[in-house]
């Protein structure tokens, strides 16, 4: 039982970065349909700067830094992209640019860095554990729920609860209408393509010391993000944190109970959403129902 | 979002509107394909072991191909997780081959078998979608095999499947020259073109060309547009599946490399660099992204990927509508600027 508890607490770990990662390409999906494939390679971009900045030492500041460098290289990665994808109308060369761009990013990633899988530590004054249920747990996972908890709390508030965040829902919603109101959808879309890179690559840096960084990681994670993308319902926050925490469960448990069949639980899942509700869980509010 | 995915009329629609008489048409393609198929089916007599062993990888990429044009170029239902139907397909020949039979009719017929199951298995939750969302279901669905293959046991997890013999044709000896086993994946794509050219010609090919380029309309006109997509989804999986078991044959090992996301992204780039709803631009999309990423590659210190994205990236701003697309704009070209003198003509 004790196991399964750690099990539940671990989902709740990957869950938070799962948030972190998919909120952005859900966002990005739900406002302008652009299916952002180089969400996988930002991530990975995160997770090498970590293990550039703190060479396996893991002090604190080295990691706090990290974090702020892949906001910001994510930021502009994202900044990038949105000024690509915006060069053509169809969505289907919008995906191949993206997709373009990520084997360009992996690529280079992988002749800087090598082949080999990088292990990150944990920064050393949140190296240690505690004792949760009888059982040592990370303090660092902890602290990855917590970040997750307050990212969530956040966004809720930024997006549900401010301007700001009433006019990216909006742009969501219609975007011909919020740009005839005399707004700029355009840097809305830039600004918004450019934080959920950011928060991408701070996701990165976060699971640095859970997932590591290897080539191909990157490809793993674009696949979860779009499960808890397509389970949660497209371009909504409360859907994308939803399908986080589920797919964080998901994935914990069936790699505790049946690690053989982990991946078919979680297509399971989304088989089963998709059975149910074939717009998500919680897809976002349209202006004109699709 | 838009309910339809616009895609640019096909190159082979335009052909077909530009030029009216069938049976000119016809000789006029008989007119290249006899010489294309002559000179495929001679290379073996003239060439090395090597060229002959690419060749016959590009044959069985591009019946992979050929699927994804169906899907993504002829119904307009762009699709980045066909690799999983040619792994499903490549897995169980090798399976029959190492379990059951060399013989690689038996092979080809159960890789197809495969293919279709695994996508009427899968392609229910696709289909309910619509261009980008299509999308991302698929690459999900996609993945999500792989990582079944990258995971089970039963077929080798991470090791792949190794120790599949040589294939045997009708009962003979096993087939080990490079040259007999492109002959046969030379005979085997060449059937599985003819197959996908008579789908597309067919009344069911028109329906779905009305699917991609306007389904409420076909709805209205009393079509079933959900039944035809989630048929061509079937039909595209057992082609994959086909090439697959194909891919099998030559390699006689399977790993999950086969069906990663690599694989299908690349099979996407050929349609587009060929050219979606035109059949023969993809084939040679095919094989110019597979000799891009196995010779380039070499020669450029194994960073093929590094410009297969640059590929990618060049080709939405150059070549909108493929390789396919260049031609037929040329003779449209041609044949409108004919019109305009017979205008001019005319008019005084």
């Amino acid at each position: 039982m004790v196991t399964y508890l750690v099990s539940v607490l671990n989902g709740l770990a990957m869950g938070s970065l799962l948030f972190a990662i998919a909120l952005g390409l859900s966002l990005v999906f739900g406002m302008m349909d652009v299916l952002n494939l180089a969400h996988g390679a930002v991530y990975l971009v995160g997770a090498y700067i970590v293990v550039a900045l703190t060479a396996g030492e893991g002090g604190l500041p080295a990691f706090v830094l990290a974090v702020l460098v892949a906001a910001a290289v994510g930021a502009v990665l994202g900044g990038v992209l949105a000024g690509l994808s915006r060069a053509t109308p169809h969505h289907l060369d919008q995906a191949l640019l993206t997709l373009g761009a990520s084997l360009v990013v992996a690529e280079t990633l992988s002749a800087v860095f090598g082949n080999e899988v990088h292990s990150v530590a944990a920064p050393a004054s949140v190296a240690g554990s505690v004792s949760v249920f009888g059982q040592a747990y990370p303090v660092y996972r902890l602290l990855v729920i917590g970040f997750g908890a307050v990212l969530a709390v956040g966004v809720y508030v930024l997006v549900e609860r401010s301007r700001l965040g009433s006019l990216i829902r909006a742009t969501v919603a219609d975007r011909g209408m919020v740009s005839a109101l005399g707004i700029n959808t355009g840097r809305v879309l830039v600004g918004v393509f450019a934080a959920g890179a950011g928060l991408a690559a701070v996701g990165g840096v976060l699971a640095g010391p859970i997932l590591g960084a290897a080539p191909g990681l990157d490809e793993k994670v674009l696949l979860l993000a779009l499960v808890v993308v397509v389970i949660g319902g497209l371009g909504s926050v409360r859907g994308a944190l939803l399908g986080a925490v589920l797919i964080g469960q998901v994935q914990a448990l069936g790699t505790a109970l049946l690690p053989e069949y982990a991946s078919f639980l979680i297509f399971g899942a989304m088989g089963l959403v998709l059975l149910v509700r074939p717009a998500g869980l919680l897809p976002a509010r349209k202006a004109v129902p699709a | 979002m838009k309910a339809t995915y616009e895609t640019a009329t096909s190159a082979a629609d335009r052909t077909e509107a530009v030029d009216d008489s069938r049976p000119r048409r016809i000789a006029r393609k008989a007119l290249v394909a006899v010489p294309v198929l002559v000179l495929l089916a001679a290379a073996p007599l003239v060439l090395g072991v090597y060229p002959v062993s690419t060749m016959t990888r590009i044959l069985a990429f591009a019946v992979l191909v050929l699927s994804v044009d169906l899907l993504t170029g002829v119904t307009g239902l762009p699709t980045l997780g066909q690799a999983a139907y040619f792994g499903a397909g490549a897995y169980t020949a090798a399976l029959v081959g190492i379990h059951l039979t060399s013989d690689a009719a038996v092979q080809a017929l159960a890789g197809l078998a495969a293919g279709l199951i695994t996508a009427a298995l899968t392609g229910w939750v696709a289909v309910r979608a619509r261009g980008i969302v299509f999308l991302m279901l698929t690459l999900a669905i996609g993945e999500s095999v792989h990582q079944v293959a990258d995971t089970w046991p039963a077929v080798g997890a991470g090791n792949g499947l190794a120790g599949m013999p040589p294939i045997s044709l009708f009962g003979g000896p096993p087939l080990t020259a490079a040259g007999f086993v492109y002959w046969w994946v030379l005979a085997v794509a060449v059937i599985v073109f003819a197959a996908v050219a008579l789908v597309v010609r067919s009344p069911y090919g028109r329906t779905l060309r009305g699917i991609r380029d306007n389904e409420p309309r076909l709805r209205a006109l009393g079509y079933r547009p959900a039944l035809a997509r989630y048929g061509v989804f079937c039909l595209a999986g057992a082609v994959a599946g086909t090439g697959g078991a194909l891919w099998a044959a030559h390699a006689r090992f399977v790993s999950p490399g086969d069906l990663a996301f690599e694989v299908a992204a690349l099979a996407l780039l050929s349609v587009v660099i060929g050219g979606a709803g035109s059949l023969w631009g993809p084939c040679l999309g095919a094989a110019l992204v597979l000799l891009v990423r196995d010779n380039l590659s070499a020669s450029i210190g194994g960073h093929g990927p590094l410009v297969l994205g640059l590929v990618f990236v060049a080709v939405v701003f150059l070549l909108p509508r493929g390789l396919a697309g260049l031609t037929a704009g040329l003779t449209a070209g041609l044949t409108a600027g004919l019109r305009r003198r017979h205008r001019k003509e005319r008019i005084p």
